[in-house]
């Protein structure tokens, strides 16, 4: 670690005393940085050597190769929380881009109190997905929620019951998540919409094209870098969606609303099936590298463009 | 198309972000209402009502009165906890982060660009991946059930966020300014404390924001590595819907959602272009 500092050194003193000198400096920069990435990489490694261990209640050593990953696959469980996240995934990240697509070009229109109205769409980001579950699990529970409010109008035919109906529970998790999130969608995509260049604006309407053309034609394509970024970070988010799940339905009505991070804590924590639940953890992290393997790829190119151009 | 004329799509366009505003903050009205409304109040009708009569005791209910499991405490002690993890662990990762990122922007040292990379994949590593290594750590140093080694794991953890933002916001600071004060003999610290801080006061704003709104919303390593009195707020909230499933006592119930919720709203309010600028920075990586 000597040379971990490249500053000049200072003539009259000794290379020994100099390092002792400096001590704090290094231990400053390396402790912190160090710790972090040592335990990202050693506690990953340690969870990938645990799912191939015939491990339950305590961490033993041995290797029974793939035998957790095709345990955990083949289980109900598994696979009913692998189809619920490529539902949530996918209709939670189209609804959330439509929605803040949306709110980001009303709010683009200069329209009064833009200010108040984005605090209102944002908010819900600063509050936890406990809160926001707990909320919304007493707003569309039907005997205390939406319904029973229609009811006691006087519309007692009128049924809204998604939070315990089997086929319709995953979908009141979107409806939450999209909710909570569809301002942090509006919040990138205003940022883009006011970034675009004026000139370039001002020449589409000399060349006679309408609002509504150069909307579509000039504006909305600058986007597409942040809405690859927004469907990145959303799908992130849906991957690992815990918090709010738990406080909505807790994965019920009976497993009906299972999703992969539910699956980890059950088997880890809750069965001691502990190299089972690596294995969970481990397939969790395959999927989302699938999403983000392509996106670093991308960026990679966009920024070698970048440099080049 | 930007023109302030009320044109009949101008008032379409009022029209329908009024609906979305009002879709937005219904939820949050619903639980203010709820907590001014007897829970006998909302059991006859639904949760989504005017108050008859200001309820007011639910707040000292929840606060300092109410059940749950065992003891009647009301959510004050877990209050306590999620301040007591999230003030100490938002200020250490916050420096530390800050230094860091100093180090890894202004003063090179090899290695230094894969020391950060990996670091900065602590954003995209699921947090399952990390659950059990933490849990054989903190019982080997005997912080599992303490709120230290809650303080600890988000310290370690925010790291990852800290030293991004920090070392984002340094890079763009002119390397003359400090190659000028190293002639003039300063060393590494005396340069932090005399030109970095002094400049960093935005971005130690926005990270400490967005450090305190994450901790305090954590979930998972509270629920995970703590139980009964130790648990922080999520947690114990959770906890007492499950406690009160039995016996509803939504107004209660709602008042202490409010409180829980009640310190990163606030820093919402008072500090929202920092927290969006935080959100920005976290996405735009």
């Amino acid at each position: 670690m000597t040379n971990a500092v490249s500053t000049a050194t200072q003539p009259g003193r000794s290379v020994t005393s100099e390092m002792v000198g400096r001590l704090p400096e290094y231990l400053m920069i390396w402790v912190p940085l160090l710790l972090s990435a040592a335990h990202l990489i050693s506690f990953s490694i340690w969870t990938i050597w645990i799912s191939f261990t015939p491990s339950t209640l305590v961490p033993v050593p041995g290797w029974v190769g793939l035998r957790n990953y095709t345990s955990v696959i083949a289980s109900r469980n598994w696979q009913i929380a692998f189809d619920n996240l490529l539902l949530f995934g996918i209709a939670f990240v189209l609804l959330s881009l439509m929605t803040g697509l949306l709110l980001a070009i009303l709010l683009d229109q200069r329209i009064r109190g833009e200010n108040v109205l984005r605090t209102i769409f944002l908010y819900p980001l600063a509050v936890s997905f406990v809160v926001t579950g707990t909320v919304w699990s007493w707003l569309l529970n039907p005997g205390i929620g939406i319904e029973k409010l229609v009811h006691d109008l006087g519309w007692t035919s009128f049924h809204f019951d998604w939070l315990v109906n089997r086929d319709m529970a995953i979908w009141t998790i979107v409806i939450a998540a999209v909710w909570q999130s569809s301002g942090f969608a509006m919040a990138l995509f205003l940022a883009g919409l006011r970034s675009v260049d004026a000139d370039i604006i001002k020449a589409a309407q000399i060349d006679g094209a309408g609002p509504m053309r150069t909307y579509l034609r000039v504006i909305l394509p600058t986007l597409w870098p942040i809405t690859i970024t927004v469907v990145v970070v959303q799908l992130q988010f849906a991957i690992s969606a815990f918090d709010l799940v738990r406080a909505l339905t807790n994965g019920g009505p009976g497993i009906a609303t299972q999703l992969p991070a539910l699956v980890v804590y059950d088997l880890m924590f809750q069965r001691s099936q502990l190299g089972r639940g690596a294995a969970a953890a481990v397939l969790m992290l395959l999927i989302l590298l699938a999403v983000l393997l392509p996106y670093a790829a991308w960026r990679y190119v966009q920024r070698r463009q970048a440099t080049h151009a | 198309m930007r023109d302030r004329s009320f044109a009949p799509s101008r008032i379409l366009i009022y029209l329908i972000v009024s609906l979305f505003a009002a879709a937005y903050l219904a939820p949050l009205v619903v639980v203010v209402l709820n907590s001014l409304r007897t829970n006998e109040e909302i059991a006859q009708g639904s949760m989504i009502g005017w108050p008859q009569h200001l309820a007011w005791r639910n707040y000292a209910a929840a606060w300092s009165g109410f059940c749950v499991a065992e003891t009647c405490a009301g959510i004050r002690p877990y209050m306590l906890n999620s301040a007591l993890i999230t003030i100490p662990a938002t200020v250490i990762s916050t420096l530390l982060g800050a230094v860091a990122g100093y180090a890894v922007s202004l003063w090179r040292f090899r290695g230094d660009n894969w020391i950060y990379g990996i670091v900065t994949l602590g954003l995209f590593l699921p947090q399952q991946m990390r659950l059990l290594p933490w849990t054989i750590v903190l019982r080997d140093i005997g912080l599992i059930n303490t709120l230290t080694g809650l303080v600890l794991i988000h310290t370690i953890q925010g790291l990852s966020f800290t030293v991004l933002f920090c070392r984002n916001y340094y890079v763009a600071i002119p390397h003359e300014l400090i190659r000028a004060a190293r002639i003039d003999g300063a060393g590494f610290f005396r340069i932090f404390w005399r030109i970095i801080l002094p400049l960093s006061s935005p971005i130690l704003i926005v990270t400490v924001i967005w450090q305190f709104t994450h901790i305090w919303n954590e979930f998972l390593y509270g629920v995970t590595f703590t139980t009964g009195q130790q648990q922080p707020v999520t947690a114990a909230l959770i906890a007492l819907s499950a406690a009160v499933a039995d016996i509803p006592q939504h107004g209660v119930q709602s008042a202490a959602v409010i409180i829980a919720a009640l310190p990163t709203l606030l820093i919402y309010f008072f500090g929202g272009r920092y927290f969006v600028r935080g959100l920005t920075a976290g996405a735009v990586k």
